[in-house]
């Protein structure tokens, strides 16, 4: 199992035991529901905006480890981040996430997340989150699914 | 069903002699023996079944029923004969038997050409809270269709059919049940005969899903009682795109086609059609020849190695399974008592995803998800589950393998 260590890293694991601004939101500006029907991943994103930047994020769901883990990560990215930077992120992980081809040592913490594209069934996994949050930051109140 | 004659402390199969007619068996996932578990999705095929197929294409292949030579009369013998076999198999008369491309058509051929005749407002579906997608949403289309209500017989805490709740669900007014005969979420088999008398008391129709049962249980549809009985050839060795409806030629003869086109029609004009007789009536267009005589030598193999032994080895793995699973830490055993092949469990602190992503690095292949059976996860409360499931292939070391892949996981995913 060891080989797994390259998806599985200590960081995704932390995050996945631990994740950060897990809860419900109160007030928040923008909303989105996402999953994964196959799998029964699902995320319920809330963002508080302070003109055009991401003031609060808080997400609860359940899912796997990927899936909670590359949520969580997401929301300690973006957070104090614009709506354009923060799209803008996940256009670079996207590629991150389905090819490889990023430089991860520009990605910060998502790069523990670089391998991803090596396990096809899992990429879903990792994207739930950043389209949901594309989703909220877009058209608000749509489902997002990834299937 | 037939209680097995063999005596439970002798060495039921020669497993390994056996696993040498799987080739796909003999091969390395990630560097390790493939372990495989999940029968009961698919099971692998033996040499003689990949043979046969592949002997039909190279020798016999040609249409069936109308070829006025000699390669079309023996297609036509292959095929027919096939259904021969699974007449045999389940103690029915050949023309009783619809080759249909699965388990999922043939449930969907009675709520077609049977319900839509034959429901209307006020009549009522009975199926259970433990069934497969394909033995659900045939007939929520069906109760869309005519009006009827779609009802279902609830889950004790044990995971088991409400026999008492069964009792009020199935009435006068119901018309149809539909239910799992051995449950590919639980590996139970289900009361038949009660659920089967209750619906004899109100004059309703039982039809059996067997898609896990045929591959592991001795069939008799006299015995069973049962008005239709649907099956798959994939889960019991055959090839993939042949399954099996057996319905009760009288019912059979009175139903509607299902499909319409060549082969199911007796005389055509430009206005209307006459049929076909039965089960011929069911089979439209070109049939699936080469799998169905690829399930014909399944059931050869099945037969050769004997059902009952099947029934009695798949128990005694059941119950080493039920032991070492229950001693991993951190295992929830969603499969009750009494049932088998069919495990169905959760590990603490990992989601099944994760959990088969982990075993699948060690060739051990388990399913995870919903398992097309999303009313009986919302029963146990869950979104998703690991499911192990056996066949005849398997060993008691691969299950230990397993035990032993569930305690890696949980010390990997700790950190």
């Amino acid at each position: 199992m060891t080989e797994l260590r390259d998806l599985y890293q200590q960081l995704i694991l932390d995050h996945n035991q631990h994740p950060r601004n897990f809860g419900v939101l109160e007030g928040a500006d923008l909303t989105a529901r996402g999953n994964n029907p196959l799998c029964g991943d699902q995320l319920d994103l809330y963002v508080a905006l302070e003109d055009d930047s991401i003031k609060d994020i808080r997400f609860e769901g359940s899912g796997c480890a990927i899936f909670k883990s590359s949520t969580s990560i997401m929301t300690t990215v973006v957070k104090g981040k614009t709506r354009g930077e923060a799209l803008e992120i996940f256009e670079r992980f996207h590629r991150l996430a389905t090819t490889g081809e990023v430089d991860s040592a520009e990605m910060g913490k998502l790069a523990a997340l670089a391998s991803v594209y090596k396990y096809p069934a899992r990429v879903k996994c990792a994207l739930l989150a950043w389209r949901t949050l594309e989703t909220a930051l877009q058209e608000q109140g749509e489902i997002v699914s990834t299937e | 069903m037939t209680q097995t004659a063999v005596d439970s402390t002798e060495s039921l199969l020669d497993v390994e002699r056996l696993r040498a007619d799987f080739p796909a068996l003999a091969q390395t996932v990630n560097g390790r023996p493939l372990v495989y578990l999940d029968n009961a999705a698919t099971t692998q095929k033996p040499i003689s079944v990949i043979e046969a197929v592949s002997r039909f294409y190279r020798e016999d292949n040609a249409n069936v029923h109308r070829a006025i030579y000699q390669l079309g009369e023996r297609a036509t013998r292959a095929y027919e004969g096939a259904r021969g076999k699974v007449a045999d198999l389940i103690g029915a008369p050949e023309r009783s038997i619809v080759f249909t491309s699965g388990t999922t058509e043939a449930i969907n051929l009675v709520a077609y050409a049977w319900g839509r005749h034959n429901l209307g407002p006020g009549d009522e579906i009975v199926i259970t809270a433990m069934e497969h997608h394909s033995n659900l949403v045939p007939w929520q289309l069906a109760a869309r269709d005519t009006g009827a209500t779609l009802r279902h017989i609830p889950l004790t805490d044990d995971n088991l059919l409400d026999l008492e709740a069964a009792r009020t669900v199935i009435g006068e007014r119901t018309k149809m049940v539909a239910l799992v005969h051995k449950s590919n979420v639980f590996g139970v088999v289900n009361p038949v005969a009660e659920i089967t008398a209750l619906a004899r008391e109100v004059g309703a129709l039982v039809l059996l899903d067997a898609a896990q049962s045929a591959p592991h249980l001795r069939l008799d549809v006299q015995e069973l009682d049962c008005d239709f009985l649907a099956f798959s050839g994939h889960k019991m060795m055959g090839p993939t795109g042949v399954g099996v409806l057996y319905g009760k030629p009288q019912l059979l003869e009175a139903m509607e086609p299902f499909l319409g086109g060549g082969e199911m029609i007796s005389s055509v004009n430009l206005t209307e059609s006459t049929w076909n007789e039965i089960p011929w009536k069911f089979e439209a267009g070109t049939p699936k020849i080469a799998q169905a005589v690829g399930l014909g030598a399944a059931i050869d193999y099945l037969e050769e190695v004997g059902i009952d032994r099947v029934t009695a080895y798949l128990g005694q793995l059941s119950d080493h399974a039920r032991q070492v699973l229950s001693a991993v830490p951190g295992v929830t055993l969603f499969t009750p008592a009494g049932g088998s092949s069919v495990f169905l469990f959760n590990l603490e602190g990992i989601h099944p995803h994760d959990l088969a992503q982990l075993l699948d690095q060690e060739g051990i292949a388990v399913r995870a998800g919903h398992h097309c059976a999303q009313p009986a996860m919302a029963h146990l409360g869950v979104a998703a589950t690991a499911r192990a499931s056996f066949y005849i292939y398997n060993t008691f070391e691969e299950i230990d393998r397993l035990a032993e892949g569930l305690e890696q996981a949980r010390r990997f995913m700790s950190g």
